[in-house]
C-alpha cells in the first residue's frame, strides 16, 4: 500500500501550491483546484481503508500492522532515531476515513460559506496545510513524528482561528490557542523524553512490542512520590489533554470560535481535538501498564465532561454551546479510554467505544458546526437573540440540524446513541459512580442540544426586519445532508469488528438495562428542553433568576478565564517575569554595554596615532622593526 | 683577487639606510620614489650575493632578482601615474600637504 505516501503529499503540494501561487488564481479556480486535490485523498483513503480491512486477519485473528513508508530521518544514538513514515493499523485507518471525510465536506461548504472573503485562496492553502499535518499525525510511525505533526497541527490551527487577522477577537483567540496548546505540549515533549530516555526506543510498534518496558526500566524510580513511568505517562497525556482541551486547559477551545465557521467543524470539533485521544490510544497499552495514569484520565475526563455541559447550558452564542458541547463530548471519550483495560475484550470495550464515539461524533458535531455556519450565513450573528423560528426558512438545515442533535442527545438509531450507550455501558462496568455520573452528563447534553435546536429553530421570530433569512446555497447544503446520511447509518457499522483493544473482533451488543436508561433520561431531558424553550415564554428567565448564582457562574464559565488572567497577569508576570526582565535589562545588558562603552572610550583616546602622514607610518614602522630586531637578539 | 662577500653587504646596507632616510625625510614624492628604488636594489644585491657565495650551484636568487626588478619597473610606473594624479589635484608633489588619510 505503498500508495498511501500520496495520501499526505497530495495535501503537502497542494497547500504549497495555493500558498505559492494561488493569489492569481481567481478564487473558484483555487476552491475548486483545493478540493479536487481533497477529493483525491479522500477517495485513496477509503481504497486504503477498504484494502486494510479486506486483508486476511493473522492467526490470532488480528489485523496486521503494516508501515509501508518508513525511512530514517534523524539518527542520535544507535537506538535512538527519528523516522518518517506512515504506519497502518485500525485506528490510523479509521482516523484517515474520518480526516478526509469531513475535510472533503468542509472543502466544499467552505465554497459558499467563504465566498467573496478577502483572502479566499489563503483559506484554502490553510485547508490544505492542516489536512496534511493532520493525516501526518495519525499515521505517525514513532511518537516524534506524531510530536512534529501535532505542532503543525497546532500552527494551522493558529493560522485559521486568526484567519480574520484584522479583527482583534480572532487575533487574540489564535494566540490564546497556540500558547495553551503549547504550553500543554511542553509536557508532551518533556513525556516525549522521559519515554525515550529509558526505552531508547520512539518506534510506536517497538513500544508496543513490550508495554511494560518503561515500568521495568524506571522501577524504583520515583519522583515526588510518584513513579517515574506514571509521570512520563502523566505528561504525554498533559500534551493530549491540551490539544483536546480538556480541564483546567480548555480555555482555548471556546475561543477559537473566532475562526471561520468551517474551520471551527473541522478543526475545532471532528479532527484536531481529538487528537489527544488518539495519542492516549495509540499509547494505550502503556497506559494500561499504569494504572493510575489511567484513573487520572478518568477523573480529568469526567470533570471536563460535567463542568463543560453545565456551562453549554446557558451560553448564548450557538458556536460556543457547540463548542463546550465539543469539549464534553470529547471528555466522554477520554472517560472511556480511562475506564478500559488491555486484560481482554470485554474490559477493553471502553477502548471501542472511545474511537467509535470519536468516529461518530466527528461526523454529527461537523454537520451540526456546519448548520450552525448557514444559520449564521443567514441571519449574520452567533446570538440566539437574534434567531427563532428559522424551520420555516431553511428547511434543509432544520432537518439535518435536528438529526445532529437526535445524534448526539443518544436518541436511537441515529450513530450518537450506539457510541455513547457502549461508553456508558464501559462506565458502569467499573463502577456504578462512573456510570450514573456519566449518565447524568448525557441527560445534561441532551438538554442544552435541545435548548439550542428550539431557541434557533422554534422560539418567536425576532425581527429580522428586510433581510429574511433563507436556505443556504447548494455548496453548502449538499455536505449537511451528506454528513446526517452518515449519522443516520454510521451506528450500524459493526465498529468492533474493526477496532477493539486487543485487535480480535468483538461483536457489540446493546446493554439495554444501560440503553433504556440513558434513552429514558435523555428523552426527559429533551422533553424538559421542549417545555421550556418551544415558544417564547418567560420560564428559563425565571428559573435563572431562581439560581442566580449558579447561572451566572456558569455563564461566566466558573471564571475559569478570569482566574488564568489572573494567574498570569497578578502572579507569574508580576513576580517572576519582572524581575527577570530587571536582571536582563540592567545586568546582562548592563554588562554589554560597558564593554562598548569602554571600547568606545579609548579608541577615541588613541585615533590621534592615524595622523594621515605617511612618513611617520613609516618611521614608526622601521623604528617598531629595530626594536624587534634588537629584541630578538638580545634574547 | 676574490672580493670578499662583507664588502658587497657593506654597499648594500648603506644603500638600504640612505634609501630608509630618504624615504622619511625628503618631502618630494618623486624623491621618496628613488629612495624607494634604493631600498629595493639593496635587497636585490642581497639576494644576488648570497646566491653566488653560499650556494654558487643553485640560480634561484639570481632569478629572483630578475623579477623583482620587473616588479619594480612596474611599480615605479604606478607610482608615477598616482603622483601625477595628486599633481593635477593640489597642484605640487609634496608629501606633507597629504593628510587627508586619517581618523
Amino acid at each position: 500500500m505503498e500508495y498511501s505516501a500520496i495520501i499526505l503529499l497530495l495535501p503537502l503540494c497542494m497547500f504549497l501550491f495555493l500558498g505559492l501561487v494561488g493569489h492569481k488564481l481567481s478564487e473558484r479556480v483555487a476552491g475548486i483546484l483545493g478540493t479536487l486535490g481533497l477529493t483525491v485523498t479522500a477517495v485513496l483513503a477509503y481504497m486504503v481503508a477498504f484494502n486494510y480491512f479486506t486483508m486476511p486477519r493473522n492467526a490470532e485473528g488480528v489485523f496486521k500492522t503494516l508501515q509501508p513508508v518508513n525511512f530514517e530521518w534523524l539518527r542520535f544514538t544507535e537506538h535512538l532515531h527519528i523516522d518518517l513514515g506512515i504506519l497502518l493499523d485500525p485506528i490510523s485507518v479509521m482516523m484517515l476515513v474520518v480526516i478526509t471525510t469531513v475535510s472533503l465536506m468542509v472543502h466544499i461548504y467552505s465554497m459558499g460559506y467563504m465566498h467573496g472573503e478577502k483572502g479566499f485562496q489563503r483559506y484554502y492553502a490553510f485547508l490544505s496545510l492542516f489536512s496534511f499535518s493532520m493525516l501526518g499525525l495519525v499515521v505517525a510511525t514513532n511518537i516524534f513524528q506524531m510530536y512534529i505533526f501535532w505542532e503543525l497541527v497546532g500552527v494551522s490551527s493558529y493560522l485559521l482561528i486568526g484567519f480574520y487577522y484584522t479583527k482583534p477577537a480572532a487575533v487574540s483567540a489564535s494566540k490564546k490557542a497556540f500558547i495553551v496548546t503549547r504550553f500543554a505540549d511542553l509536557g508532551f515533549l518533556i513525556g516525549i523524553l522521559i519515554l525515550s530516555f529509558f526505552t531508547e526506543t520512539f518506534d510506536f510498534q517497538t513500544l508496543m512490542s513490550n508495554p511494560t518496558s518503561l515500568v521495568s526500566e524506571t522501577a524504583g524510580m520515583t519522583f515526588m512520590g510518584c513513579s517515574v513511568a506514571a509521570w512520563a505517562m502523566a505528561l504525554i497525556f498533559m500534551g493530549g489533554a491540551g490539544k483536546s482541551a480538556m480541564f483546567p486547559l480548555h480555555i482555548w477551545l471556546p475561543d477559537a470560535m473566532e475562526g471561520p465557521t468551517p474551520v471551527s467543524a473541522l478543526i475545532h470539533a471532528a479532527t484536531m481535538v481529538v487528537a489527544g485521544v488518539y495519542l492516549v490510544a495509540r499509547l494505550f497499552p502503556m497506559y494500561c501498564a499504569v494504572p493510575e495514569v489511567l484513573d487520572l484520565i478518568t477523573w480529568v475526563g469526567a470533570i471536563t465532561a460535567l463542568y463543560a455541559a453545565v456551562v453549554a447550558c446557558v451560553q448564548t452564542d450557538i458556536k460556543r454551546v457547540l463548542a463546550f458541547s465539543t469539549i464534553s463530548q470529547i471528555a466522554f471519550m477520554m472517560v472511556a479510554l480511562g475506564v478500559a483495560f488491555n486484560s481482554d475484550l470485554h474490559a477493553g470495550l471502553g477502548y471501542m467505544a472511545s474511537m467509535f464515539h470519536l468516529f461518530t461524533h466527528a461526523m454529527f458535531k461537523a454537520l451540526l458546526f456546519l448548520g450552525a455556519g448557514c444559520i449564521i450565513h443567514a441571519v449574520h450573528s452567533n446570538e440566539m437573540s437574534a434567531m427563532g423560528n428559522l424551520r420555516k426558512y431553511m428547511p434543509v438545515t432544520h432537518i439535518t440540524f435536528l438529526i445532529a442533535c437526535l445524534a448526539i442527545a443518544g436518541i436511537p438509531p441515529f450513530s450518537g446513541f450506539f457510541s455513547k450507550d457502549e461508553i456508558l455501558t464501559a462506565a458502569f462496568e467499573k463502577s456504578a459512580f462512573w456510570g450514573i455520573w456519566m449518565t447524568a452528563v448525557a441527560g445534561l447534553t441532551a438538554f442544552y442540544m435541545f435548548r439550542l435546536y428550539y431557541r434557533i429553530f422554534w422560539w418567536s421570530k425576532p425581527d429580522y426586519g428586510h433581510h429574511t433569512p433563507h436556505e443556504a446555497p447548494k455548496t453548502m447544503y449538499l455536505p449537511l445532508v451528506f454528513l446526517a446520511l452518515v449519522t443516520c447509518v454510521a451506528g450500524f457499522i459493526p465498529f468492533g469488528e474493526f477496532v477493539s483493544v486487543n485487535g480480535q473482533e468483538y461483536h457489540i451488543h446493546l446493554d439495554w438495562s444501560v440503553a433504556t436508561t440513558s434513552i429514558i433520561v435523555a428523552v426527559a431531558a429533551i422533553a424538559l428542553a421542549t417545555w421550556m424553550y418551544l415558544s417564547e415564554n418567560t420560564k428559563p428567565k425565571a428559573l435563572a433568576d431562581k439560581f442566580r448564582a449558579l447561572h451566572t457562574a456558569a455563564y461566566h464559565r466558573f471564571y475559569m478565564d478570569e482566574l488564568y488572567m489572573w494567574v498570569t497577569h497578578k502572579v507569574i508576570f508580576q513576580h517572576i517575569c519582572r524581575p527577570i526582565a530587571w536582571f536582563d535589562r540592567h545586568i546582562v545588558d548592563g554588562t554589554m554595554n560597558m564593554l562598548a562603552t569602554v571600547t568606545n572610550g579609548v579608541s577615541y583616546g588613541i585615533r590621534k596615532l592615524q595622523s594621515g602622514y605617511i612618513q611617520w607610518y613609516v618611521w614608526v614602522f622601521i623604528m617598531g622593526a629595530l626594536l624587534i630586531a634588537v629584541l630578538a637578539m638580545c634574547f | 683577487m676574490e672580493i670578499p662577500m662583507i664588502a658587497y653587504l657593506v654597499v648594500s646596507t648603506i644603500m638600504f639606510f640612505a634609501g630608509v632616510y630618504g624615504f622619511v625625510t625628503r618631502k618630494n614624492m618623486l624623491a621618496m620614489l628613488i629612495s624607494l628604488e634604493l631600498m629595493l636594489n639593496a635587497a636585490d644585491i642581497n639576494f644576488v650575493v648570497f646566491n653566488r657565495y653560499l650556494y654558487p650551484e643553485a640560480l634561484e636568487g639570481f632569478f629572483f632578482t630578475l623579477f623583482a626588478i620587473g616588479i619594480a619597473a612596474a611599480e615605479t610606473a604606478l607610482a608615477i601615474a598616482i603622483i601625477i594624479n595628486i599633481f593635477r589635484h593640489i597642484r605640487n608633489v609634496d608629501v606633507h600637504n597629504l593628510d587627508k588619510m586619517k581618523y
